[in-house]
């Protein structure tokens, strides 16, 4: 199939950007959208243009390092799945297909679809973790952990981190993101020690880079794991609940 | 060049817990005082670096990804191997040592592996202190499963997910010591050289992949952890960006190469669909356990797998290997594969692939099981190829994997430079020849949650009172200048053709010569046409845009011209090694019902390669190994 692409051009993050239209050919229905760019970008250097910037790593859908607005819709049109795992059957022959970056105020564009999307990091340094130092784990089943548990925590443990949910939202929020790591590790008998505190300081900090969250509910069907903005109810819940816990846990509580 | 295991005294058993005893301490104060530098953030670098600055060390880590939770590591899915005997089957420490001796076709260090099988019932344990949510049985215990080329069931797992879980898990430790201020991260940034003074590692150059600049960071010692080289082939399981520079350029600063040519070729991948083809997905191995691996029995059979009665399919490993049938070990797999195709038995419109089939174990354990087990996997498989694994057998094809050979490290971990170690699938150490299912993870995480932070501590002991050595130092300064040289030789170059064009054209060489069989003729032409190859790529590529801002082209460049110079030691390593064994099958060197025949007398030792100079051939040095407890024999899985 021949394909027309409209693609956001834009060589850095002060620099004006443009929508430049390329024209893809002999596109077969067996690859995945990020090879439509591999072809286009192969093309480009042929003709002495510089190839579009793309974020790509392990093209399997776990990564997390793709993620492109397609048609206006975060990772396009296919249900739970990641850009590079997005095959071309979904589309037809003379299909025109805009693609443009993450369009949200806290992921800042580095060039053309490459955004920087290190705010998740710092969502994860203000409490996404258990505080174990290596060696001082005690044996592995000496805590069961129901099934149900272990099972609906791993549910939102499969984030990939890709940001598909900030794109998506109207408000740019990271509520899907935050909520299922928090989500992931609240659950579990070994996340309780620093439940409340890590509450408080991922959603705490989520606001400070990201908007909030009016349960638009876009979130869940671009996430590529579907993730359900069930977490989000629990991180709400949560973080309610860590203002006065972490008020009794006093000295335990956080340091700010 | 002497190759020192650093192997102790004693009994096997007691070894590491000796060596622990007898390494340096440094005592808390001082560890303030030494700052080290880890490259890589997967399991390997990412659970070091945590550890490390957990012990009180400055860390300073270097990724090239955007996040340190990007590294490929995230991408491997069926599990990780440990002794904890939780299934009452008969495992131990010692099984999944000797287990793993013998799937390495006897070419790996037995110190080494033993301390691996005995640290990897410490690594569930962190793990799940961690939260990493390992599958569980209905009453809350860990469940296991099994993996090819054992016997017993000591695979731990989250769904398909393994590795992104203990990822995460290891990342979420390193970015809880990047809140502490322990460690230093650089996102975006690639170790580009290795620098060495009075023949130790004192730091690395880098270059910020997002503004170009390049810089010198030292410290008292260096940890590479940067990940395997099957991106030599183009084509391969790895993730796109993943190369083997940080490792080819310490090499290049005197670190030898051990066993280059010990590549895995994994079973079961989704067979290439096209010329278009930018990378091959894996399938779980995991997914042998209730597939059963079949090709119709005539060649050129068109009819749908539907068609073909039961007496018409070849279920060629349970045939040829009664007593593991579909769960040999991976090279047995991926040859046995490979031969069926290669005489016309292949299946789908390619007709390169074999069949997995699941509707024995479907109508065994019901459908909504099977989903329990592989759900995502089918759901993967579904959407890369448009057909339903549960109503259609999945097609297979073997495809790179992970390599086995690395840098040569000693016991410690340590390098042939002093102060530069090497940890997870850099490295040579564990595997031998062959890697068995779910040890990757094991070892990555061994090597940097226990084994890298007690040895390197003992190293820093030796150097108490020293400062690092300063960034103007002129090793520093030469460093800089020839990073900067490449970088602008590259973009001035002019050429006509990109840097995948070449890469592509160099896989091709090396899958086709350098690949699942290996012969004397081959390789001599592999190494001419790696050659003149490399040649049109130095003339002819094309790198567009400038140095100074986020630059793919550029950055792969550098990447394909280290690739050109691996593959001609692999193919040089493969030369020289007359015996088949584990990943490594030279057609001349078989039994006569087709398997691989090692010879111990002459190449029972790791090669390791040491460079010699642009355009020189690498000199081979010898470090023989000894095999007290698991006596070599031809691997039979029959």
């Amino acid at each position: 199939m021949n394909l027309t692409l409209k693609v956001w051009r834009q060589t850095g993050p002060t620099a004006q950007g443009q929508f430049e239209t390329y024209e893809a050919r002999d596109i077969s229905e067996d690859m995945s959208f990020l090879e439509v760019l591999d072809v286009v970008n192969e093309d480009l250097i042929e003709r002495g243009i510089e190839p579009i910037a793309f974020e790509h790593d392990c093209r399997e859908g776990i990564c997390g390092s793709c993620g492109v607005m397609i048609n206006g819709q975060a990772h396009g049109p296919g249900f739970r799945t990641a850009t590079c795992q997005l095959h071309m059957r979904l589309f037809k022959d003379g299909d025109s297909i805009t693609v443009e970056p993450w369009r949200a105020a806290s992921f800042p564009l580095i060039r053309d679809l490459v955004v920087n999307r290190s705010a998740f990091d710092r969502i994860i340094e203000s409490g996404g973790f258990i505080s174990v130092n290596t060696g001082s784990a005690v044996e592995a089943n000496l805590i069961p952990i129901p099934k149900v548990v272990s099972d609906a925590a791993m549910d939102a443990a499969e984030c990939i981190g890709c940001g598909a949910c900030v794109a998506s939202c109207p408000n740019g929020a990271a509520s899907l993101f935050t909520a299922a790591k928090m989500q992931h590790l609240n659950l579990l008998p070994q996340g309780q020690s620093e439940r409340w505190q890590r509450s408080q300081s991922m959603v705490e900090t989520m606001e400070e880079y990201f908007g909030s969250c009016t349960s638009h509910g876009e979130c869940q069907f671009a996430c590529p794991k579907g993730i359900s903005i069930d977490v989000i109810a629990y991180m709400n819940r949560d973080y309610l609940k860590s203002m006065s816990k972490n008020r009794k846990l006093g000295g335990q509580g956080l340091s700010t | 060049m002497e190759l020192k295991s650093a192997v102790p005294e004693g009994a096997i058993e007691e070894l590491w817990d000796g060596h622990r005893f007898n390494m340096r301490l440094v005592n808390p104060a001082n560890k303030r005082r030494f700052n080290v530098i880890v490259v890589g953030t997967g399991l390997a670098g990412a659970s070091a670096a945590a550890s490390l600055a957990e012990l009180g060390y400055g860390v300073t880590v270097f990724s090239y990804h955007d996040s340190p939770r990007r590294a490929h590591s995230i991408a491997a899915q069926g599990g990780i191997n440990a002794a904890k005997n939780y299934q009452n089957d008969g495992d131990s420490v010692f099984r999944l040592f000797y287990d793993t001796v013998k799937g390495g076709d006897f070419r790996s260090r037995e110190a080494n592996v033993y301390r691996l099988a005995q640290l990897s019932v410490n690594i569930i344990d962190q793990c799940v202190a961690q939260g990493v949510p390992f599958a569980r049985e209905y009453g809350g215990q860990l469940e296991n499963r099994s993996f090819g080329g054992v016997q017993v069931s000591r695979t731990f797992y989250a769904r398909g997910q393994t590795g992104q879980q203990l990822l995460l898990g290891a990342y979420q430790a390193l970015m809880r010591q990047v809140a502490a201020g322990a460690v230093t991260l650089y996102p975006r940034t690639e170790m580009l050289d290795l620098v060495t003074v009075d023949g130790r590692a004192v730091g690395v150059t880098v270059r910020d992949l997002q503004t170009g600049e390049i810089s010198s960071h030292s410290a008292h010692a260096v940890i590479l952890a940067t990940g395997g080289y099957g991106n030599v082939y183009y084509l391969s399981t790895n993730a796109k960006k993943s190369n083997a520079t940080a490792a080819w350029r310490a090499h290049k600063k005197g670190a030898a190469f051990a066993n280059p040519c010990f590549t895995q070729i994994h079973p079961t991948c989704i067979p290439a669909s096209g010329e278009h083809q930018s990378k091959l997905t894996l399938m779980s191995e995991s997914l042998r356990n209730d597939g059963r691996i079949w090709v119709p029995k005539d060649q050129n059979d068109a009819r749908s797998p539907a068609d073909i009665p039961e007496a018409e399919r070849d279920y060629y490993l349970e045939r040829q290997y009664p007593a593991y049938g579909n769960l040999v070990p991976r090279d047995v797999a991926s040859r046995a594969a490979k031969r069926q195709v290669d005489n016309g038995r292949g299946v789908g419109p390619l007709k390169n692939g074999v069949y997995l089939d699941f509707g024995s174990a479907i109508d065994r354990l019901g459908q909504p099981e099977i989903e329990e087990r592989y759900g995502n996997l089918f759901e993967m498989y579904d959407r890369i190829t448009g057909e339903d694994p549960y109503e259609t057998p999945m097609r297979i094809y073997p495809a790179t994997h992970y390599t086995m050979g690395g840098l040569w490290v000693d016991y410690n971990l340590m390098s042939s430079i002093p102060g530069l170690f090497v940890g997870g699938e850099a490295n040579f150490s564990d595997h031998g020849a062959n890697r068995l299912g779910a040890s990757a993870l094991m070892q990555g995480l061994a090597d940097g949650y226990f084994v890298l932070p007690n040895t390197v501590s003992d190293y820093l002991a030796g150097l108490l009172g020293q400062g690092a050595v300063g960034t103007d130092h002129a090793a520093f300064r030469e460093s800089r200048a020839e990073v900067e040289d490449q970088t602008k030789r590259y973009l001035s170059n002019q050429g006509t053709h990109s840097v995948d064009y070449f890469h592509k054209a160099l896989g091709h060489i090396v899958w086709e010569k350098i690949g699942m069989e290996r012969t004397a003729t081959g390789l001599q032409e592999a190494m001419r046409d790696i050659s003149s190859l490399r040649e049109d790529f130095r003339r002819d590529v094309r790198v567009l845009g400038s140095g100074e801002s986020l630059n793919d082209s550029l950055e792969k460049a550098g990447r394909v011209a280290d690739f050109f110079d691996l593959a001609e030691l692999i193919a040089r390593d493969g030369l020289h090694r007359e015996e088949s064994c584990g990943g490594h099958f030279r057609v001349e060197h078989q039994t006569e019902d087709g398997e691989a025949a090692r010879d111990d007398e002459n190449f029972s030792y790791v090669a390791a390669w040491e460079w010699q100079g642009e355009g020189k051939p690498q000199l081979l040095n010898k470090e023989p190994l000894e095999f007290e407890h698991v006596h070599p024999a031809q691997r039979s899985y029959k």
